[in-house]
């Protein structure tokens, strides 16, 4: 794993890139329905009209205007949000740093208890916990995240109120922090009773987005786990005298790791287009609840950087993904 | 006829039909089962409890912020969820179909391209899709049913194709072309119905997948407004769930129900039908 | 010569429907030291025997009756806690294929020192001296940098001296080795023989040496057991063994055997009718066990 490597990966990128720019582009330019009249108020006259598109550069051919909003990305200008009449670009890295914690937290999450489940099932095989966590997994993947932070919120926040069903820190702390990275921020500053209610807040959106995904990965760890304790390996470790708990652990997880992760990679992703609904879900900051904001109020420009946001964010977690597994497997990292 | 008897004595399938019926029930006699209009306010009456803590007969599962007959608007909404999933889950099968018997069948460049198509398509996430489609289509039930044909076309494309490559290798095809008959024909008259049980099964997962993402986006404000929808009932109760928490409860279990009653009766279907378990 | 492992009138039997015996009455004995051979076709039950000195019973498996006795201790239904301590210390294994017997992702280094911290309870630092001194042992060049590799960067022989140095790396009492050559090239079997032999020697190991391979049998083993669908069929001394074969069975293994000596000769297969008649006995032997 070389720095060349993610570069190349990296470059690799642009194209993908490029290519989701002309399709937002273009898609945004055959809307039906005019997005700027909806902008004006009622009574605005066709020369208001007029003007306001002027102003946005939509009397230009569509190349031109291509070009022109090319180079506005490649400049850092993303254009101006028509309902929050802000900089996209300033919006967008605003929510950011919320999404990313949610969905860093989550993955976490997910990894967590899809590891203890599969371990635990294959270490007790054939008893309890297996059937249990067959029985759970199975649920889990059925219901989608959209129900489970629902049904979150109805049972954790309403029905038994123990934990808050909204924002992403309580109004009532003060908190002022220098950048948009709340949780990571409290701890390095040693502020833990704001620490506890940004996590007392988190931890619901997260374990709604967490629970489909952890169920897949339970099911593929506990399969790749299974295949694992019957290779040769696993053996010479029983030979040498290894626990069993041991075996598990640090012999066939490790060798398990490697085709979850190639099996599940693409699951990750699918993780931060749920942060789109979740947030909403829980009113929590971030820019998934802005894209829904964004689709609502037909803001075209903010639409636009939110999805190459997206997209973005999905390449580099496919990356993190990859390198990941060729951490992971040493016959790629030889090579 | 007779063959249907004995699948509904596998508790999966039993139960997804039990749900499936229902839910048709639900929708079709919604005028007669509803005790109320569904859209008829009552500003006098907002937030009625339901009848199990203490609230009249008259509204069982008590009203909504505008006094609307919650349990009404939960009947009606059946209606939305069941035609959108139905009329999106038929479309997307028979896109994904084709395709799916197209690059099957053909093989080679119609294949490479169809296939590659497939994999871009399931490598972008479906919840961008669904923005920059609501953004494009705007608000509406169409919008909803046009969004998970868009997405969901691949999960069939993939597996038909999957499925016509095994058929294709088989005795039947080969004599079938052996003895000189159209490619067309044979794709039509051999293989579909070889494929057809697993198109049955697929059909009735996308209808689960295609009751949630009705109403994901009818909870966002993407559905129509003017009929009552699973999604649009929770969005309303998410407001007021402190004061008022079954009117969220109460479209969630609906849903919750369909979803499973779905799956189960699709994974039921998919061990009944699939020749190799059966033999 | 005291007696380091014995097993007497082991049986095993498969509980599937209907049951299947595995071991039919083995009775073995290797003396301190020794090296004993075990030798049959495949499917004989050689393997099942080693597997079962070392506690690993198939699934659904069940010792019906018979003594594994090891060191004078009784270890036939010994409880998976106590048998780690022996595994690994008193009794070590070479596994047949070398190609995945190591773990793939982990170094060489913490797969030779780990018996050694857990079993000798020996520092990091110290481990890695022996390891050093082990891979001399097993004749690996450039020890150091062996530590350092993954399994995938080493070949086959290399990666059978470092299975060697780890089965030998506690001093155990018995080594069982099941066909540790199979897997390799003829050049590299002869040299992993001679290093077994070599440390076998070094140490006053007790070898289980198990095998098709009647030719490497002679070279290696005191003592020998021809086994035939999980029956000992006959026991002797190597010398005795092919000098005077008794059993007919036997005499048709080492007819099917190419030896040097005499490379005119053809090669037999074994006879279809002595064949039938094992599988005559073995049917009497179920019948009679119920």
């Amino acid at each position: 794993m070389s720095a060349k490597y993610i570069f190349g990966r990296l470059l690799w990128a642009l194209p993908t890139l490029f290519g989701v720019a002309i399709v937002v582009f273009l898609l945004m330019r055959v809307v039906p329905g005019d997005p700027i009249a909806m902008m004006l108020p009622p009574g605005a006259t066709a020369a208001d009209v007029e003007r306001l598109r002027g102003l946005y550069g939509l009397n230009e051919s569509l190349p031109r205007q291509f070009v022109s909003w090319l180079g506005g990305l490649l400049r850092g200008d993303f254009g101006n949000s028509i309902s929050l009449r802000t900089g996209v670009g300033t919006l967008v890295l605003s929510r950011l740093p919320a999404t990313l914690e949610l969905v860093i937290f989550a993955v976490l999450v997910a990894c967590t208890l899809a590891t203890g489940a599969a371990v635990a099932s294959v270490y007790y095989r054939g008893r309890w916990p297996e059937l249990w966590v067959d029985a759970l997994t199975g649920l889990t993947q059925a219901i989608p995240d959209f129900l489970w932070g629902l049904l979150f919120i109805l049972v954790l926040g309403v029905l038994l109120p123990v934990l808050p069903i909204s924002g992403r820190l309580d109004p009532a702390y003060a908190f002022d922090p220098y950048t948009g990275f709340y949780l990571i921020e409290a701890l390095l500053t040693g502020k833990f009773t704001v620490l506890g209610d940004l996590l007392r807040h988190i931890l619901l959106p997260a374990l709604a987005l967490a629970l489909p995904l952890a169920a897949t990965l339970t099911r593929v760890l506990k399969g790749s786990l299974l295949d694992a304790m019957n290779q040769d390996y696993v053996t010479l470790a029983q030979v040498k005298g290894y626990p069993r708990a041991r075996i598990l652990w640090r012999v066939a997880l490790r060798n398990a790791l490697v085709p979850t992760v190639t099996l599940t990679g693409v699951q990750f992703s699918f993780l931060i287009g749920g942060t789109v609904l979740i947030e909403h879900i829980f009113s929590y900051p971030g820019i998934g609840n802005l894209a829904i904001a964004a689709v609502i109020q037909r803001d075209l420009p903010l639409i636009q950087g939110l999805v190459l946001t997206f997209a973005l964010l999905f390449i580099l977690t496919n990356l993190v993904v990859d390198m990941s597994y060729s951490l992971l497997n040493p016959k790629v990292l030889h090579e | 006829m007779s063959a249907i008897w004995p699948l509904l004595r596998r508790p999966r399938i039993a139960f997804g039909v039990f749900v499936a019926v229902a839910l048709v029930i639900m929708a079709l006699a919604a005028p007669i089962i509803a005790p109320h209009d569904p859209l008829a306010q009552d500003l006098r009456n907002p937030f009625a409890v339901p009848y199990w803590s203490g609230g009249s007969v008259d509204h069982l599962l008590g009203t909504d912020s505008l006094g609307r007959d919650l349990l009404s608007r939960t009947i009606y909404a059946a209606r939305a969820a069941l035609a959108v999933a139905f009329v999106a889950a038929l479309f997307a099968g028979l896109l994904g179909t084709a395709l799916g018997l197209a690059a099957g069948y053909y093989g080679g460049a119609a294949d490479a391209a169809i296939s590659r198509l497939v994999d871009i398509w399931m490598s972008f996430p479906s919840v961008l899709l669904c923005i920059v489609l609501a953004a494009v289509l705007g608000a509406g039930l169409h919008t909803v049913a046009i969004a998970i044909i868009i997405i969901d076309w691949t999960r069939f494309c993939r597996v038909v194709r999957a499925e016509v490559l095994v058929q294709k290798s088989q005795d039947y095809v080969a004599s079938a072309i052996t003895i000189g008959l159209d490619p067309a024909r044979i794709l039509v008259k051999e293989i579909l119905p070889n494929v057809i049980p697993l198109l049955i099964t697929l059909f009735t997962l996308e209808m689960g997948v295609a009751i949630v993402v009705e109403a994901i986006l009818s909870f966002v404000g993407l559905s129509s407004s003017n009929v009552p929808t699973w999604g649009g009932i929770i969005q309303e109760g998410r407001l007021y769930v402190n004061q008022a928490w079954w009117v969220m409860a109460v479209p969630m279990i609906c849903i919750i129900l369909a979803v499973l009653g779905f799956n189960a009766l699709g994974d039921g279907l998919r061990d009944a039908l699939d020749p190799v378990k059966r033999t | 010569m005291s007696t380091l492992l014995e097993i007497e009138r082991l049986r095993l039997r498969l509980e599937t429907q209907p049951p299947a015996w595995l071991l039919r009455d083995v009775d073995l004995k290797v003396g301190a030291g020794q090296t004993v051979g075990l030798v049959g076709e495949s499917g004989a039950g050689k393997t099942m025997i080693s597997r079962t000195v070392l506690g690993f019973v198939p699934e659904r498996g069940h010792i019906v009756s018979g003594r594994i006795t090891f060191d004078g201790r009784d270890i036939t239904y010994l409880p998976p806690t106590q048998r780690r301590h022996l595994l690994g210390r008193d009794i070590a294994y070479i596994p047949q294929n070398p190609m995945t017997a190591l773990n793939p992702v982990e170094r060489i280094e913490p797969q030779i020192t780990d018996v050694l911290r857990m079993h000798l309870g020996l520092d990091k630092r110290t481990a890695r001296t022996r390891a050093l001194q082990l891979l001399d042992e097993v004749h690996l060049p450039n020890p150091d940098r062996v530590l350092r590799q993954h399994p995938h960067e080493l070949s086959g022989g290399m990666r059978q001296r470092v299975l060697i140095a780890i089965a030998f790396a506690c001093r155990p009492k018995l080594v069982i080795a099941d066909e540790p050559t199979t897997a390799l090239d003829v050049t590299v079997q002869k040299q992993i023989l001679r290093l077994i032999r070599e440390l076998q020697r070094q140490s006053d190991t007790a070898i289980l040496f198990i095998s098709h391979d009647m030719g490497v049998v002679a070279k290696l083993c005191d003592q020998v057991h021809v086994m035939h669908g999980g029956r000992i069929l006959e026991s002797s001394s190597a010398d005795d063994l092919f000098a005077r074969p008794r059993h007919d069975y036997t005499k048709a293994l080492l007819a099917a055997t190419p030896r040097f000596d005499r490379p005119g000769d053809s090669l037999q297969p074994v006879p279809a009718e002595l064949t039938n008649r094992l599988h005559a006995e073995t049917l009497s032997w179920d019948r009679s066990a119920g």
